[in-house]
């Protein structure tokens, strides 16, 4: 057991925090962490082209081939500076993985490096209406036409869907099929005819996902992802690369939440036992998480395979950002009424407590999440 | 960054879980036979190897002083306990006492009657104290990592035992493990326990290297650890129905330790104190 960094990893570090300090574009601190739009292409484009856009992705698709102790220190570093993350999180988490994973040579040539370099912003095409934690119930239509597919049918809650180039998307492939063994999975041109975008005003007051209505789209043969009726397969890739390799991002992101709690409570010099407690509960929280990551992360690095340990991190991220939110909406009191009061209401922490009670939903729902920890870490009865 | 035990003290902790499966209560002297005692008073060992130990004495329930002697950390034959919060544990099982203010005195004066009942906390009789080696703030140290590994080993025995029980156990023609009442709960006392096992460790670290956030990491895993010890055997208690509220269960014994480790040095809030200040002021 050794927590300090080796020579490589400090190394590394020394790097990027350099690569920060050099090239951070000022006034971002501010903005960090905001908004996911506020992460600006050509901040992204410098990761890419750093390399640390793709540190752990393989060489000879544009990555690093970076050990994950590096993407580790790299988000952490990221946290430190309260600097923004790279703005393709669908391309880069989800869409990139999956078609390192499924893809044809021309496949990965024509959109690993794109997404890279933020040249291209994806979005996910999960949801629907009437398929949310149940997935295999998706009905988009996605018929083959021979020459091409026909893609018919609506998708809810798309994330990024009003500035991206390209979706990930799971629709209906072969109607006649048992239950995930109809779907199939391709990537769609949002900007190809028949694409609709309509964007959702969430929670916050802020449209930062969308419906995306689908009518007769014609999506070359060449873009399904693994074979026609292997959508299951394949989205379960995407899955667990959201979930998966979102640990360290997730404490980064609480990392900079706690910090700016901290900053918050001293600048509102709080005395209170009760208050001082909680605050001291979510820096305990932070580091239970942290050092989880690092389990897993090791236990990743000796097997291939990330530990049981790490895959309740996302269920524990959510309810501590929720959790923590509301603290910092209590530590400003009356202000916390205000969104643009000055001074300590900026609407920062209104924001993101509002912000916050998506957590429990996305990628996954807290009680789907429970049930997938109960079944496959457990070993518990199934409870469908 | 090599957040895992050795392979070495992989094979010490597969060792200790058997000998304590077939042993559950032994001696000091069966624990000396194993070249346990005193593992931290040589250089072969580290508090790493030592914390091993302390988790799997913790998911046995043992009811010795081995912990308390070894983070004492005194030379000699002797076998110490340590006085915590005015009580000395185990105090008619050791010959002396150490003591807050760093002083040694012979193990005499009253056991008392205790909620758990291994633990046989006495009140020491001050007589003839003597100055003892090193200094409280490590004994104190040592000493909140070792009840934080022990909480973690407490935690997820309580855990373990529910799992198996809701694997096996049936109502309204269904494994009560698949509903969802029963697995969340578990799922969420697995999951404390985890991260707090991941705290304790590195408490376990921290104090192994002297590391400069050694008090952050031992009030981390001690508050946390113990509050994730009872929590695990409530939820433990609570999926076991009428049979884990039975005193023929093992499940109130875990229990009984987990409360008191939570309470032992101080209370979660008290050590959280600690970290606001920390946090606060600097
Ligand atoms: C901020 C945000 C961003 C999103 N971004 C995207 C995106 O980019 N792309 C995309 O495809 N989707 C996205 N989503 C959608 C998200 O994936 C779904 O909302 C989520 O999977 C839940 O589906 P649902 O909304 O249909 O709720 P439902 O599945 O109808 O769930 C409703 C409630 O029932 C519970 N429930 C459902 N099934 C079970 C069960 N078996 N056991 C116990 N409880 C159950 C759920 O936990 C929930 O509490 C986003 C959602 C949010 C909030």
């Amino acid at each position: 057991m050794e927590l300090r960094d080796t020579p490589d990893e400090a190394a590394f570090r020394e790097g990027v925090r350099e690569f920060i300090a050099q090239n951070l574009p000022s006034g971002s601190k501010q903005r960090s962490a905001r908004r996911f739009e506020d992460a600006d292409r050509d901040w992204s484009r410098k990761l890419g082209e750093a390399g640390y856009a793709g540190l752990t992705w393989p060489k000879e698709y544009g990555g690093a081939g970076a050990p994950y102790s590096h993407q580790a220190i790299y988000l952490e570093e990221l946290a430190e500076a309260e600097a923004p993350s790279h703005l393709g999180v669908i391309g880069l988490g989800m869409a990139g993985p999956t078609i390192i994973a499924w893809g044809t040579p021309e496949q990965k040539e024509r959109y690993l490096s794109k997404i890279l370099m933020a040249d291209e912003i994806w979005c996910q095409g999960f949801s629907e209406p009437d398929a949310g934690s149940d997935l295999a119930a998706s009905r988009t239509r996605i018929e083959d036409q021979g020459d091409h597919f026909l893609v018919n049918g609506q998708k809810a809650w798309s994330s990024f869907a009003h500035i991206a180039d390209f979706c990930i998307l799971i629709g209906l492939g072969l109607p006649d099929e048992p239950r995930y063994k109809n779907l199939t999975y391709v990537i769609v041109d949002m900007h190809a005819p028949g694409v609709e975008v309509r964007p959702l005003v969430q929670i916050t007051g802020h449209p930062e996902f969308n419906e995306i209505f689908f009518t007769d789209v014609q999506v070359p043969k060449e873009n399904v992802l693994g074979a026609v009726g292997d959508g299951w397969q394949v989205a379960m890739t995407t899955l667990l690369h959201e979930r998966g390799t979102l640990g360290f991002a997730l404490s980064a992101t609480l990392d900079v939440a706690v910090r700016k709690l901290v900053a918050l409570a001293k600048d509102r010099n709080v005395t209170d036992p009760i208050l001082r407690d909680r605050i001291a509960r979510e820096w305990v929280e932070l580091q239970a998480l942290k050092y989880t990551n690092y389990r897993s992360l090791t236990t990743l690095t000796k097997t291939g395979i990330p530990g049981p340990e790490g895959s309740a991190s996302k269920l524990v991220w959510s309810e501590n950002n929720q959790r923590l939110t509301k603290l910092a909406l209590e530590i400003l009191g009356s202000h916390a009424q205000l969104t643009d009061g000055g001074g300590y209401a900026d609407g920062y922490w209104q924001y993101q407590q509002l912000r916050s009670r998506g957590n429990t939903i996305e990628a996954g729902t807290s009680e789907i999440l429970r049930n997938i920890v109960a079944e496959r870490v457990l070993g518990l009865p199934r409870s469908r | 960054m090599d957040f895992a035990f050795t392979s070495e003290q992989d094979d010490l902790r597969r060792e200790a879980r058997a000998f304590l499966e077939a042993t559950p209560s032994p001696s000091m002297e069966q624990l000396a036979e194993l070249g346990w005692v005193g593992i931290l008073q040589g250089d072969d060992f580290t508090f790493l190897d030592a914390s091993v130990l302390f988790e799997e004495l913790g998911r046995a329930l043992y009811d010795g002083p081995f912990a308390l002697n070894e983070v004492a950390g005194q030379p000699g034959d002797d076998v110490w306990s340590i006085e915590i919060d005015g009580f000395v544990p185990h105090l008619d099982k050791v010959t002396r006492v150490l003591t807050p203010d760093m002083r040694g005195t012979k193990a005499q004066g009253d056991t008392l009657a205790t909620v758990d009942e291994t633990l046989g906390l006495g009140r020491l009789s001050r007589n003839g104290a003597e100055a003892a080696q090193g200094e409280w703030v490590d004994v104190r140290r040592r000493l909140l990592a070792a009840l934080a590994l022990e909480a973690v080993g407490i935690g997820s025995k309580a855990i373990e035992l529910a799992l198996a029980y809701a694997s096996e156990r049936e109502q309204f023609g269904k494994k009560i493990g698949s509903y969802q009442a029963i697995s969340h709960s578990l799922v969420d006392g697995y999951v404390a326990v985890e991260l707090s096992r991941s705290l304790a460790y590195w408490a376990a670290w921290s104090v192994a290297e002297n590391d400069e956030q050694v008090d952050l990491a031992v009030a981390a895993a001690k508050s946390q650890a113990s509050e994730a010890a009872v929590l695990a055997c409530e939820k433990s208690i609570q999926a076991h129905g009428g049979v884990g509220f039975t005193w023929e269960h093992p499940l109130h014994r875990y229990y009984k330790r987990a409360l008191w480790l939570e309470g032992a040095l101080g209370y979660g809030r008290e050590h959280r104190a600690e970290v606001a200040e920390y946090l606060l002021s600097s």
